[in-house]
């Protein structure tokens, strides 16, 4: 073999050989059929719950010759992988999202591929959650997508241990403090790990936060520091201080690390939970009837009775290639009896008008569960409007990150609560001013 | 050589060293640090393998038991799972046992298997003793390898893949271009050596954004290929290589080039199994960074379907949050394929570091 | 020369080159790129001009010693804990390392065995080692076990900053020691016997020995394990995001956790900040680096 051996093409003339033409004439008369068969429309769907294929392969029996994929991924992955996928114009089609704003840079306007009245159905059903999705801007009128559930933060008691302590249960209307005295007491009879705790998430502290007063966001989209905040987190600290809540939590992990702990709950480790509603569909599979449980009316503070709403909305994206299956896809979603299927499935809370106000049937669980879910339902009008404009501010994520992370650093005595709170401020307007 | 004069034949026998010589309080000392150092550095590691073989009650109790141990269990008529056994103690101090129902802060329910009929007994948690037996819990294995839909093996074929692919690209390219720097006098050589050696003052962590950028440029993030690619040129590889190769006679090469050998065959025919020895330890050690890169996956690599086992591992949490059963049987898993290779490479791997240290 | 003998060495050098220009020497300048520009989007295009906002971001402060009074705290503080954890990291396993390679390096039975069992840990992955330590150190955890065997308390090891830092180093030590242990090891080995025959001939005490013998003509070899063991420490990540995530609070926070979290965990990502850090760490290294290519060919000449 010899670096640059002979080749006799361009030298030699330019008469293509006869064999050659005959070749390539072959070759043209079969690429049509070279050419693949069309293939179906395809849009990937992504989604933290494996069965919520069920309603993929609905979609596509009712929708004979498009292809939906459904991907399962781990919530952690909404928060950390999703954003940067979307940034470099890549990712699914469609996805549930972790927030309702956060991302609505990259959501596809699903308006101009529905029909005008099913654009009004959007409004009608949506109105509360359509505002957030477009990022908290007031004068767009996008249709982003949907949100066929809400969750709600809660507060989960084990009235097993309350009954073992001999203690009542603070009635609705009890403050955190009437609250955090009482699993105090109960869990010291019964020698429980844990008499309160809190996932390690910005976005429960949000609830006692706006208990407290705060406002959290003012109306150019700020960050504020003000007494109710302030008061709240105080009160938090000293009830890791003094032993209410466990250190290890919030206290221990290091930076922005979410973590759920409903499992302690499941476990009878801990006396009151606060978490979310999104956890129910997990008691009956994993509790079933070991001890006495229930979803109490939210604990108040000196400015009212908080749960902060939330939850998955399901967006479709710029970058998609189909976007009129796209929102043919989230309009199936977007159906009532969709919704109510969905909902049954996970014991979740609905979202949308009709469902809030005609009720929704949880045939698969156990009384206790659809009790629970009576009692969130219930408190769903008690959502102050100050919790909405949170959930739907662009930069509520930066927020609570810098939350999560602050308030680490205060237990660990880094920080005092004053620095540290002037440190969340600052962080999100550099938070801003580096999406600028 | 001195004879010890000692007072018994088995002290002589423990106190001889190679020398002959008798043992003084400095081999004592010796012996004792390394044992100690055996211990420090093997007992945390097997307990994590025998904790692998707990069962998940087993993991969750206080004090933990050394070994592997199950609760006594006994299916009672109309209840679905099998429950645990208790040995509780009544008023009268004597002992039942009891089999348990369910159990939440100080106190349980438990129900006589031999009369279910009877009914739920309310028993003070500290009255109550559970039984236990030794057993080998395999199923954390059992349960990890089909949890999920089998993730965890297409975690192990992205582990297999990156390393094999990354280490046959890392030992040919670098052997080529050892040989280039080994086995020709050109202009530009010094420079080239340069700027391979210049590639150790840009580790990852200093340019993980840009390569980031740039893999994305490439389209290859969340793709195997984005992260072998970085990482196939070592200086380290490239400089064993070549001092290996430069104790290869030129005079191989020489007769080669008369025999109208193209310089690609020599390459490939001639010096490549020559070079055999270094390239093993090349190939060891590329075999471990890979297997045991972290954070160029943790950037590249988001998507499950792509991860590797060490971030598989990292990550690790059910729906119900960490199974510590599976999760240590993962973690054995992860670390056995590196441990196994070491047990009989361990020679390779001990002279390729202390000559690249010495150097 | 024939043309192709100088040509061909090129090819063979060629993909070695090309990855080096795409993955380690064009990096260095994007790095640069970034560290000047600002918003959180990822391609140069899309970014905006800033000059040398970022570098001033991150280093005001208004005492240095209090990260709590700078502008950017969370990297402060990850300066501040490398500051400390690098010098004492790297006495220990120093410490230890030369240690055992003393202790391996003496007329022993089984040292295969032995020089192997040091060895053991390096060859775990970070990841491992965590989990293992992670496992160990819980408040349920086997030390816990043991401590309460002679009738102690359960600890949270890793719920106090303090313990949580001292522990990082013991796992940083156990996991990478053997690695340090076979070089010094192989440069000990490299003094020939008789040099210790004529000092044992002098009745010289083991420690005199040591310190006067073995310590200088292991000297090179020293200078060369400590320049590594300080690259590698600067750039600790892996073991300890996964043993304690750098907490509590920022406890255990490191250099590179903080580029990893500014440039890739924190939403909306900042690029630019991680970048400018990014270039500042490399700096460093590069320093360090650089000592250490001197001492390892004390000639500088073509090795």
């Amino acid at each position: 073999m010899t670096a640059g051996g002979a080749h006799a093409g361009g030298a030699t003339g330019c008469r293509t050989p006869s064999w050659l033409a005959r070749l390539a004439f072959a070759v043209g008369l079969l690429a049509p059929a070279a050419v693949p068969a069309a293939q179906p429309e395809t849009i990937t769907v992504q989604h933290i719950h494996a069965d919520e294929a069920v309603a993929v392969r609905k979609f596509m029996r009712e929708n004979p010759g498009t292809r939906v994929e459904f991907r399962q991924v781990s919530f952690q992955s909404l928060l950390e992988s999703l954003p940067v996928q979307l940034a470099s114009g890549e990712g699914p089609d469609i996805s549930m999202v972790a927030d309702w704003g956060g991302l609505s840079k990259y959501y596809l306007d699903i308006r101009p591929y529905i029909g005008a009245r099913e654009a009004a159905y959007f409004e009608r059903q949506f109105g509360n959650i359509l505002g957030p999705m477009r990022g908290g801007d007031p004068h767009g009128n996008e249709i982003y997508g949907m949100a066929g559930a809400v969750t709600l933060n809660g507060a989960f008691v084990n009235v097993t241990l309350f009954k073992q302590a001999h203690v009542e249960l603070p009635p609705p209307g009890a403050t955190w403090d009437d609250w955090a005295a009482a699993a105090r007491k109960v869990a010291r009879a019964t020698h429980t790990e844990m008499a309160m705790e809190m996932d390690r998430s910005a976005h429960r502290f949000a609830s006692l936060a706006l208990s407290y007063g705060a406002k959290l966001v003012d109306g150019q989209g700020h960050f504020v520091v003000d007494q109710g905040l302030r008061t709240a987190v105080e009160k938090f600290v000293a009830w890791h201080r003094d032993g209410t809540m466990p250190m290890d939590l919030w206290g221990a992990v290091g930076g922005t690390t979410h973590l759920d702990r409903f499992s302690d709950f499941m476990n009878g480790n801990v006396v009151f939970y606060f978490g979310g509603s999104w956890s129910l569909f997990l008691m009956d599979r994993n509790v079933g009837d070991a001890f006495d449980w229930k979803v109490v009316d939210a604990p108040c503070g000196t400015a009212g009775c908080v749960l902060m709403p939330g939850g998955a909305a399901m967006a479709a994206f710029r970058h998609t290639k189909h976007p009129e299956l796209c929102a043919r896809f989230l309009a199936f979603l977007a159906r009532e009896d969709n919704m109510r299927e969905a909902l049954a499935r996970h014991a979740n809370i609905p979202a949308a008008t009709s469902l809030v106000e005609s009720g929704v049937e949880y045939p698969n669980d156990s009384e206790r569960v659809r009790e629970a879910l009576a009692a969130f339902t219930r408190q769903m009008p008690n959502v102050p409007r100050q919790a909405y404009v949170f959930q739907g501010w662009r930069y509520q994520r930066a927020a609570l990150n810098s939350l999560t992370t602050r308030i680490s650093q205060i237990l660990t005595h880094e920080l005092d609560v004053d620095t540290a709170l002037a440190f969340v401020k600052k962080d999100v307007e550099l938070a801003i001013e580096a999406s600028r | 050589m001195r004879e010890a004069a000692v007072a018994s034949p088995a002290w002589a026998f423990l106190a001889r060293r190679r020398g002959g010589i008798r043992a003084d309080w400095t081999d004592w000392v010796t012996y004792g640090y390394l044992l100690l150092g055996v211990v420090v550095m093997l007992v945390p590691v097997l307990w994590v393998v025998l904790s692998s073989f707990k069962s998940e009650g087993n993991l969750l109790r206080f004090p933990p038991t050394v070994l592997p141990e199950a609760a006594r269990t006994v299916v009672v008529a109309g209840y679905p799972r099998p429950l645990p056994l208790y040995a509780v103690r009544r008023d009268d101090g004597t002992t039942v046992t009891l089999a348990q129902v369910r159990r939440v802060g100080i106190e349980a329910q438990m129900v006589d298997p031999a009369h279910p009929g009877a009914g739920l007994v309310t028993v003070p948690v500290e009255r109550a003793r559970e039984l236990r037996h030794f057993h080998v819990g395999t199923e954390n294995y059992a349960r990890l390898l089909a949890s999920a839909g089998g993730t965890i093996w297409t975690s192990i074929y992205n582990t297999v893949f990156i390393t094999v692919v990354a280490t046959l690209v890392t030992l040919v390219m670098n052997a080529m271009a050892a040989f280039a720097l080994s086995k020709y006098r050109f202009p530009g050589s010094d420079l080239a050596l340069l700027a391979i050696l210049a590639t150790l003052m840009v580790p990852a962590t200093v340019v993980l954004v840009p390569i980031y950028l740039i893999v994305s440029e490439l389209g290859l993030v969340n793709n195997l290929w984005g992260v072998i690619l970085p990482v196939i040129s070592t200086p380290t590889g490239v400089f064993l290589l070549r001092q290996y190769m430069l104790t290869i006679p030129d005079e191989l090469i020489e007769a080669a080039r008369m025999d109208h050998a193209s310089e690609w065959r020599i390459f490939w025919r001639l010096i490549l199994p020559l070079a055999t020895p270094a390239l093993a330890v090349v190939a060891i050690f590329s075999i471990m960074s890979r297997w045991n890169d972290f954070l160029l996956p943790l950037v590249i690599l988001n998507k499950p379907e792509v991860y590797t086992l060490q971030l598989a591992l990292a990550g690790y949490s059910d729906e119900n949050g960490i199974q510590y059963g599976m999760l240590l049987a993962m973690t054995t898993l992860t670390a056995l394929p590196l441990a196994v290779g070491f047990l009989f490479l361990q020679r390779y791997i001990t002279t390729g570091i202390a000559s690249t240290g010495i150097k | 020369m024939p043309s192709r003998m100088r040509i061909v060495p090129w090819l063979f050098l060629a993909p070695n080159l090309a990855i080096i220009a795409l993955f380690a020497l064009a990096p260095v300048l994007i790095n640069v790129m970034y560290a000047v520009t600002g918003t959180d989007n990822l391609y140069p295009g899309e970014r905006t001009f800033v000059g040398l906002a970022n570098f001033r971001t991150l280093l005001e402060c208004g005492n240095y010693f209090e990260p709590a009074t700078c502008s950017r705290d969370l990297f402060w503080r990850s300066v501040g804990n490398a500051l400390v954890f690098v010098p004492t990291q790297v006495a220990v396993m120093i410490g230890f390392a030369l240690a055992t390679a003393v202790a391996l390096n003496r007329d022993i039975r089984a040292r295969g065995f032995f020089r192997g069992i040091f060895f053991f840990p390096v060859m775990l992955s970070p990841v491992v080692v965590a989990m293992t330590w992670v496992w160990i150190l819980q408040k349920d955890g086997a030390l816990n076990g043991l401590l309460g065997l002679v009738g102690f308390e359960r600890v949270s090891w890793l719920a106090d900053p303090a313990r949580a830092f001292r522990w990082s180093i013991f796992v940083t030590v156990w996991a990478h020691m053997g690695f340090y242990t076979i070089i010094l090891l192989a440069g000990l080995q490299s003094i020939p016997a008789d040099i210790y025959e004529a000092a044992r001939m002098d009745r010289a005490s083991p420690w005199r020995i040591f310190t006067r013998i073995t310590l200088p003509l292991l000297k090179p070899v020293l200078l060369v394990v400590f320049i590594l063991a300080v690259i590698r420490s600067v750039q600790t990540f892996d073991e300890i995001y996964v043993l304690t995530g750098g907490g509590p609070g920022t406890a255990t926070k490191m250099i590179v956790q903080y580029i990893f979290d500014t440039g890739f965990a924190v939403m909306p990502r900042n690029y630019g900040l991680a970048a400018a850090a990014s270039l500042m760490l490399g700096v460093v290294l590069f320093v360090f680096t650089a000592i250490q290519m001197r001492f390892a060919r004390p000639g500088g000449a073509d090795a």
